[in-house]
């Protein structure tokens, strides 16, 4: 338990909706609108927080508490994310095991969510969701095992504990397995190669299916989720790419910034995949990830 | 912070998947000119000591392999009116998955042979996978375009591969393999002008049926 660690998970977890009106706004401008405002999430969630919910007759009692495992188990992996000098606030031999765990496990109560609701919609986009968490996982596996290669850690903390300084000849591995954290990003927080999150027609949705009978304070928890997850895999990205030195929190939060305006970016010049395409792309994070545990193993 | 011939090696690996999951055979011919372009930058780099059979090496390999033959290659496209590899024999996601696998067994073979010392390995290992993945280029695909995509790689691997010995093969060499591909890829345009209009398409799968005319 590191306590002093706990400031700078507090502070992204404050920052999380700001970095996803970041890659909205990005995106928004590039494509030539002016999008919605930078803190419109946190007007959101304030407006959510005071509705009550309506809750669908076909769901079981499990369906009122699944929205907050989602949320639950994102901030789990928050507390296990290496986000600040001191490194995670939990740290333990093999805890990147319980991250991805915890990543997985916010996924599975949303797509469980979805189910739930006893929509055939939200059956479908839950269906879409796990197909892309097969790609997904194999790929993050990867990329823990090249960083573990790099670095000889087994905890999360020394995993991304700035291995660019401490590897620089295995660079060209490190921006590889960045590459592929990215296209992670793009795929396990619906952003626009892999899903769209402005579309309103339902049989392309993926991640808003699913959310489609929630509302209230559980369309908040899941909202809110949905940014800590984006910045969470933001900030482990500008970990891996940070240059040499310790990490600085304000280092930190210009990393994620980036990377946010990075993903808006490429969505704002990306068209969608079409979903039987879509492997395709994922299986793209597999190889690069391999390719970067192929040049550690040299 | 990151050797820029590593770069470049990494780049040329990289287009590989790129050939490898395309379906735009444009795309795919691009970036074998992109491929030629960083390897025609791989021997100034890795040896920046200037000659005038270097120079000579450099300007060729940019000239044959990047500029001449994608703008044949996009050429014959063009005439064929052919864009897309639709079905190719292994799909697009076994296709890579397969690439990253050459690509682990280049790394393992490159380190147990006794030629590579530490420098040239990632060479060797690039090598034996680019040379590798062409050959996967060439089995799996259906358009007779890929099939000259797939001999490109092919040879770009090998001349790789040739980089690691540059010091004892004589540029001269190098010079004459580089016209022997220039002129294998003109005899292969010439014979998909004429499979396509025999055929009247360029899919390679039609070639088993003999056909009399």
């Amino acid at each position: 338990m590191n306590a002093a660690g706990l400031a700078p998970v507090l502070l992204l977890m404050g920052l999380a909706p700001l970095v996803q009106g970041l890659v909205h706004r990005t995106r928004a401008l590039i494509t030539g609108r002016r999008g919605i405002p930078l803190l419109q999430l946190y007007r959101d969630l304030w407006k959510l927080a005071r509705k009550g919910t309506v809750v669908s007759r076909t769901s079981s009692g499990l369906f009122a508490a699944l929205p907050s495992a989602v949320l639950a188990a994102a901030i789990g992996a928050a507390l296990l994310a290496p986000l600040g000098p001191g490194g995670s606030v939990l740290r333990f031999p093999g805890d990147f095991v319980a991250f991805a765990g915890l990543l997985a496990l916010s996924r599975y109560a949303l797509v469980l969510a979805g189910f739930e609701s006893g929509s055939s919609f939200e059956g479908m986009g839950a269906s879409r969701e796990v197909t892309i968490a097969t790609f997904a996982e194999p790929a993050l596996f990867l990329c823990l095992a090249a960083l573990a290669l790099v670095t000889g850690g087994r905890d999360m903390s020394s995993l991304f504990g700035s291995p660019m300084a401490r590897a620089p000849l295995l660079a060209p591995a490190l921006i590889l397995v960045a590459g592929s954290l990215f296209v992670l990003l793009l795929a396990e927080t619906g952003q626009v190669p892999v899903d769209d999150p402005t579309t309103h027609l339902e049989l392309t949705m993926i991640h808003e299916v699913i959310v489609l009978d929630l509302g209230g304070p559980d369309l908040g928890c899941v909202l809110y989720a949905a940014s800590l997850k984006l910045t969470l895999l933001a900030a482990l990205i500008a970990a891996v790419l940070v240059p040499p030195g310790p990490m600085h929190l304000p280092w930190m939060v210009a990393g994620v910034a980036a990377i946010a305006v990075v993903v808006g970016v490429v969505a704002g010049f990306s068209a969608r995949i079409r979903l039987d395409r879509l492997p395709q792309f994922l299986t793209a994070a597999v190889v690069l990830a391999s390719l970067a545990l192929a040049l550690t193993l040299r | 912070m990151l050797p820029l011939h590593d770069g470049l090696v990494l780049g040329v690996l990289l287009l590989n998947f790129f050939v490898l999951g395309t379906s735009r055979l444009s795309s795919g011919i691009r970036s074998t000119a992109l491929q030629g372009a960083a390897l025609a930058a791989l021997p100034a780099v890795l040896h920046p000591v200037w000659s005038f059979h270097k120079v000579l090496l450099v300007l060729g390999t940019l000239a044959v392999k990047s500029i001449l033959i994608p703008t044949f290659l996009l050429r014959a496209i063009r005439e064929a009116s052919i864009r897309r590899e639709v079905e190719p024999h292994v799909g697009f996601v076994g296709s890579l998955l397969l690439g990253a696998l050459a690509v682990a067994v280049a790394f393992t073979v490159a380190r147990r042979l006794p030629v590579a010392s530490s420098e040239s390995e990632l060479l060797v290992a690039a090598s034996i996978a680019t040379v590798t993945i062409g050959l996967l280029v060439i089995v799996t695909r259906r358009k007779a375009i890929n099939q000259v995509i797939g001999y490109v790689l092919l040879e770009n691997g090998i001349y790789l591969y040739g980089l690691t010995q540059s010091d004892r093969v004589p540029f001269l060499v190098e010079l004459g393999v580089l016209l022997d591909v220039f002129v294998g890829v003109f005899v292969m345009g010439i014979v998909l002008f004429d499979i396509n209009r025999e055929f009247d398409s360029l899919d390679s799968a039609r070639l088993v049926h003999l056909r009399e005319r």
